[in-house]
């Protein structure tokens, strides 16, 4: 497959074509309306004031001295605004007694984590307002603090005092209570007496998103509407909850999310910051931008994953699973976000995977500590599933000396076996495991890195080995909206889109998702093109603007294009319904003997025939429309799912253990995701390789460490080590098609995949390489340290250790490249051949 | 973020430099690449009330072959080393060293001078420097003065460079002909060091004749491995030979624990990099 740019020259469909993004040139060299590139007239500047403790009660706090700094207009506390600064609310409190603190956006008596705001200061240029911040004097009372989640389920410290407890909310699946399955009990009690039992506890890690682009919020409070630009994911859940936590009327409100520069979730939040510059804007009648630093982002933007995993998993003798128990802890930080709870309940309908498990269950803890919140990160719930299943099989595997990918088979759903109710209560829509697997062996040459790891270990080779396999699949189309009811969550799952037939012949496609870097514009473009028939660059695709969009519920989960594109080919379809009975009049014609195609009508069995620009035109004039017709062809339709949809895929991945520093390295990494049709196979390369490289980031690199005091020790990218480009290789992809059953265009999401998908592989492949000296586990993220570590004290033991030969190591010149065998879809060439 | 207000200057030659430092005493800071001092300002850890830049010093600029050394301006970037031949030819440590410095962005702006004097012992040139005997030109209002290497770094972001002196010149011996290998532990691509070994050998006749070896972000300044070097003259360049010689890398080191390893395991570390570093550096 080789992926080139076929312009409109080119015939055949949009839909299936790698378009270059239309977004991009404005994206990529920055003129563009990034949220901090807007200036107003008379707009001041906020600075934030925040604890540096991670629980502490304010005594008081000290503002004159601040107020008389040059170029301040002033100090706003929570005191100051307390009725009318709103709440940073929960959507989805999990259960009905579920604890949710009471999350003020700017705290008054007391702050629960490290970076909480305790004041803002408005001044006339953001350099004035940052040195009056440090004027700002807060007598705070530390207490005690409590940090890991696991020691908060024991409540010997509490993050809120008067709660009395640090856990939130208990959430149970259990598939014999739901009639989805057997009785997990059952089936762990039979396999201990004649079958295995696979014990395991596994860390998910804190991690924080690290959007490329800081977040900032302009609020205008001097129109007729309040306006708030603001770099979100969520416009529209924003504008609502604006209304329901300020009193403010929901039709005074405008909220934009302008071009926006990344998210993975970490945008998926109303946040502290913009209820704080909001209150602040108001208070002083002015425009007021606020925009955080690096340093403040990665302390005060919620962070993800960190749970606790326990799993029990039983199987026969020959390897065929019969239940899997889950217990989870999962941290929420010091209060629950947007999302918050619901994050690992997500994950609650994966852990079974891509498998036939006959009993599961899912317990889940949420706990409160005294940390930066926790909630929504690229694959939300997911990645955490996945990887423990991911790692207990291959533990299983390993118990019966099997490969890792016969152990899956013998477990896993066959192709003829779809749509398939899942153990957890999952209808999963499609699939084809065996094909992804057959295709991810052959452009992995499994077998020959097989045969090169035994000779590696024969030879006592210091550079072992290790291969890890991550056959995955995830829900994605959050969501269908009786789902959500179901589970409590506030609001519905919905997408809306609507198209304008501009009179010129040019097409407004108007999405309610707010794409933060994914390509929509294009991709939305490739579809409206096909069903209108008119050509891709007379369309133009608004978005993120509540006063443009009205109607609409955003971006995250995967959702958009299985939901919000199927609104808009739902919306084309309208049009050119209503295009049609236009165009019979004008053609003097009845409406059901036309054909439509190519964006032309035509009479069945003559030449005769109308192009829909030109019925856009007609009916702009309205000078000839049928007697009684309603002027206007535009049309708008709301899209919600029945069910959710199910990509999947198998990724495999080869890494380099040197066992004397316990340095890894990437050696090849094969992904083949079966994500249904393809809109822009470009834009779907770009979504693999980012996820990829976000998980693997998972395993080898990134964590967000707090010392003991609750103060956030990676608090720049100086310590907090995100890769980079220099850091990856040239992955392998490809892509098989089950197409979904979902929506008309067979599509499901890709937006999460690659993330959800690498950890697991990358963690099994180098517990693969150690696992001779008697290793089963590395805790993420799998360091240098933790690996020597790990083969300083269990290797010995083992008397698998390996001699010290001078085996080539690292090649600095060419950090982790490996060239694919020829023929292979090589994706680093790809790019190249743009 | 927005660094506290200060103060700039900017002059063009080194005589006004060190006026602008005499007139502004102990609030002043210079500026040379700003590779390390913009993060400090901007994170506001520092707040001087003058910045004088040395970015316009012509004079300071520039790498020339003295005969037996090389004189390598304090202003001289990393990629100016990385292009010149007579370093590539006479100090082949170096490059191997700025080779592996940061990313290239970092690498056109940074300055060689810069990083000695803001002296991280984890930074890139301080080991090497160290271990090719470099001399360190110090230009002060009293006139210039020359500090030997094992003279210079002093302690933890401290070196021989006084208030109101500048670093202007570094003259390294040349070492032609020796072999050089800069093995660098990270665990991302622009990390600074967690731990990393600057080697250079000469070899004759199979063997090793004289070995240099330099060791960073093993102690609170670039280290010297004396024993290492000693236990290297005469033997063959082969793995076991090199092996037992480097098994003393880490004595007498002091090296931090952070989150990127522990003082054992960077220990550890040191003994298995001076290996390969050697080992490399000999051709073997």
């Amino acid at each position: 497959m080789t992926v080139t740019d076929e312009r409109s020259t080119a015939a055949g469909p949009e839909v299936g074509r790698s378009r270059l993004r239309k977004e991009d040139q404005r994206l990529i060299t920055g003129r563009t309306r990034w949220t901090d590139n807007i200036v107003l007239p008379g707009m001041l500047h906020a600075a934030m004031v925040r604890s540096p403790f991670a629980h502490a009660n304010i005594r008081s706090i000290e503002t004159e001295v601040a107020e008389q700094a040059p170029g301040v207009i002033t100090v706003v506390t929570g005191a100051d605004v307390k009725d009318t600064q709103g709440a940073v609310a929960t959507a989805w409190p999990i259960t009905t007694d579920q604890k949710t603190p009471d999350h003020l956006p700017i705290a008054i008596e007391r702050v629960a984590c490290a970076g909480e705001i305790v004041a803002v200061v408005v001044a006339r240029t953001a350099a004035e307002a940052r040195d009056a911040a440090e004027l700002v004097d807060v007598d705070y009372e530390e207490l005690p603090a409590i940090l890991d989640g696991r020691e908060a389920a024991e409540d010997a410290v509490l993050a809120h005092p008067s709660l009395g407890t640090n856990t939130s909310a208990v959430w149970r699946l259990d598939s014999a209570e739901s009639g989805t399955g057997g009785n997990v009990e059952e089936e762990i009690a039979k396999a201990r007496t004649d079958g295995i039992v696979i014990e395991r506890e596994y860390r998910q890690q804190r991690l924080i998103p690290s959007f490329m682009e800081p977040r900032s919020t302009v609020v205008d409070p001097t129109g007729e509407q309040v306006t708030v630009w603001t770099s979100t994911q969520v416009p529209h859940l924003l504008r609502f909850l604006i209304a329901a936590t300020t009193g403010m009327s929901e039709s005074k409100i405008r909220v934009i999310a302008p071009d926006v520069g990344g998210g993975f979730g970490g945008k998926l939040q109303t946040t502290a910051e913009e209820f704080a510059t909001l209150a602040a804007a108001r208070r002083v009648g002015k425009p007021v931008k606020y925009t955080e630093t690096r340093s403040e982002s990665l302390v005060s933007g919620h962070h993800g994953r960190d749970q606790y995993q326990r799993l029990t998993l039983a199987a026969s003798k020959d390897g065929t699973v019969t239940a899997l128990k889950v217990d989870l802890i999962a941290n929420l930080g010091a209060y629950v976000g947007l999302v918050g709870g619901g994050t690992p309940v997500l994950g609650a309908w994966m852990f079974n995977g891509i498998y036939k498990f006959k009993a599961y269950q899912f317990n889940l803890r949420t706990v409160l500590t005294n940390t930066t919140w926790v909630d929504a990160y690229r694959g939300a719930g997911r990645p955490e599933a996945t990887f423990a299943i991911e790692r207990i099989m291959d533990e299983l595997a390993a118990e019966l000396g099997a490969d890792p990918l016969e152990i899956r088979e013998r477990n896993w759903i066959t192709h003829e076996e779809f749509p398939f109710a899942s153990v957890a209560g999952m209808t999963y829509d499609s699939g084809n495991y065996e094909a992804a697997t057959a295709r991810a062996k052959e452009l992995f040459d499994y077998d020959g890195l097989r045969r090169e790891q035994q000779e590696r270990r024969d030879r006592k080779d210091p550079v072992q080995l290790g291969i890890g396999v991550s056959t995955f699949t995830e829900m994605c189309g959050l969501a269908p909206s009786r789902v959500l009811g179901s589970l409590n969550y506030g609001a519905g799952g919905w997408e809306h889109a609507s198209i304008r037939m501009l009179p010129t012949g040019k097409v407004e496609v108007i999405t309610g998702t707010s794409p933060h870097g994914q390509g929509h514009e294009t991709a939305w473009s490739q579809i409206a093109a096909d069903r209108l028939g008119v050509p891709f660059e007379d369309i133009e695709v608004l978005h993120g603007d509540t006063q443009i969009a009205p109607r609409g519920l955003d971006t995250y989960g995967s959702r958009s294009l299985v939901v919000g594109g199927e609104a808009v080919v739902r919306a084309a379809d309208k049009v050119v319904e209503k295009a049609k009975l236009v165009a019979a009049h004008l053609l003097e014609a009845n409406a059901e003997d036309l054909d439509f195609s190519g964006g032309r009508f035509t009479v069945k069995g003559t030449d005769q025939g109308i192009g829909i620009t030109e019925v856009a035109a007609a009916q702009f004039t309205s000078h000839n429309l049928a007697e009684g017709m309603e002027s206007g062809i535009d049309a708008d339709a709301t899209f919600d799912p029945v069910t959710f949809s199910f990509p999947h895929g198998t990724h495999l991945c080869a890494m380099e253990v040197d066992t004397e520093t316990g340095g890894t390295r990437m050696r090849r990494y094969v992904a083949v995701d079966d994500i249904g049709q393809v809109v822009n196979p470009l834009i779907v390369q770009g979504q693999v390789h980012g996820g990829l490289v976000q998980g693997i980031a998972q395993a080898l690199w990134e964590e967000a460490v707090f010392d003991e005091q609750g103060t956030l020790v990676t608090g720049s990218f100086v310590d907090y080590t995100l890769p980079t480009a220099a850091d990856t290789i040239s992955f392998l992809t490809d892509n098989t098609t089950s197409p979904s059953t979902t929506n008309t265009l067979g599509t499901k999401g890709v937006g999460e995949a690659g993330c959800i998908a690498s950890t697991p592989a990358v963690v099994n492949a180098i517990v693969d390489a150690l696992r001779p000296l008697g290793i089963d586990d590395v805790r993420m993220p799998c360091t240098p340290e933790r690996v020597w570590t790990a083969i300083q004290s269990a290797g010995a033991s083992a008397g698998g250790e390996v001699s010290g030969g001078a085996q080539p190591h690292f090649d600095e010149d060419a950090p982790n490249q490996d060239g694919p065998e020829p023929g292979a879809a090589e994706a680093g060439q790809k790019g190249a051949d743009q | 973020m927005i660094p506290v207000q200060f103060d700039y200057a900017a002059p063009t030659t080194l005589q006004e430099a060190l006026g602008v430092l005499a007139e502004a005493g102990e609030d002043a800071k210079v500026i040379a690449g700003g590779q390390s001092l913009l993060p400090i300002l901007r994170m506001r850890l520092n707040a001087p009330e003058k910045v004088v830049d040395l970015g316009r010093i012509e004079e300071l600029r520039g790498i020339t072959d003295e005969g037996s050394h090389l004189v390598i301006g304090a202003m001289t970037t990393y990629a100016d080393v990385l292009a010149s031949s007579a370093v590539r030819d006479h100090a082949a440590l170096l490059v191997e060293a700025v080779k592996t410095v940061a990313d290239p962005q970092i690498r056109h702006r940074g300055t060689v001078g810069g990083a000695l004097v803001h002296a991280d012992p984890a930074g890139d040139v301080g080991a090497p420097a160290l271990a090719l005997g470099a001399e360190f030109v110090i230009t002060g209002p009293g006139g210039e003065r020359t500090v030997p290497a094992d003279e210079f770094f002093r302690d933890l972001f401290e070196t021989a460079v006084g208030e109101g002196e500048l670093l202007t010149r570094i003259r390294v011996p040349k070492h032609t002909g020796w072999g050089a290998h800069y093995e660098k532990f990270v665990r991302v691509a622009h990390q600074w060091s967690i731990v990393a070994v600057g080697a250079t050998v000469r070899v004759d006749g199979g063997s090793i004749a004289e070995a240099r070896v330099g060791l960073t972000n093993m102690g609170s300044t670039p280290l010297r491995a004396t024993a290492v070097e000693q236990a290297l003259v005469g033997r063959p360049a082969t793995e076991e030979a090199v092996r037992e010689a480097c098994a003393a890398a880490a004595e007498g080191t002091d090296p931090p624990s952070d989150l990127n390893g522990s003082a054992d395991y960077r220990r550890h570390l040191a003994t298995v990099l001076t290996r390969r570093a050697v080992l490399a550096a000999a051709g073997a």
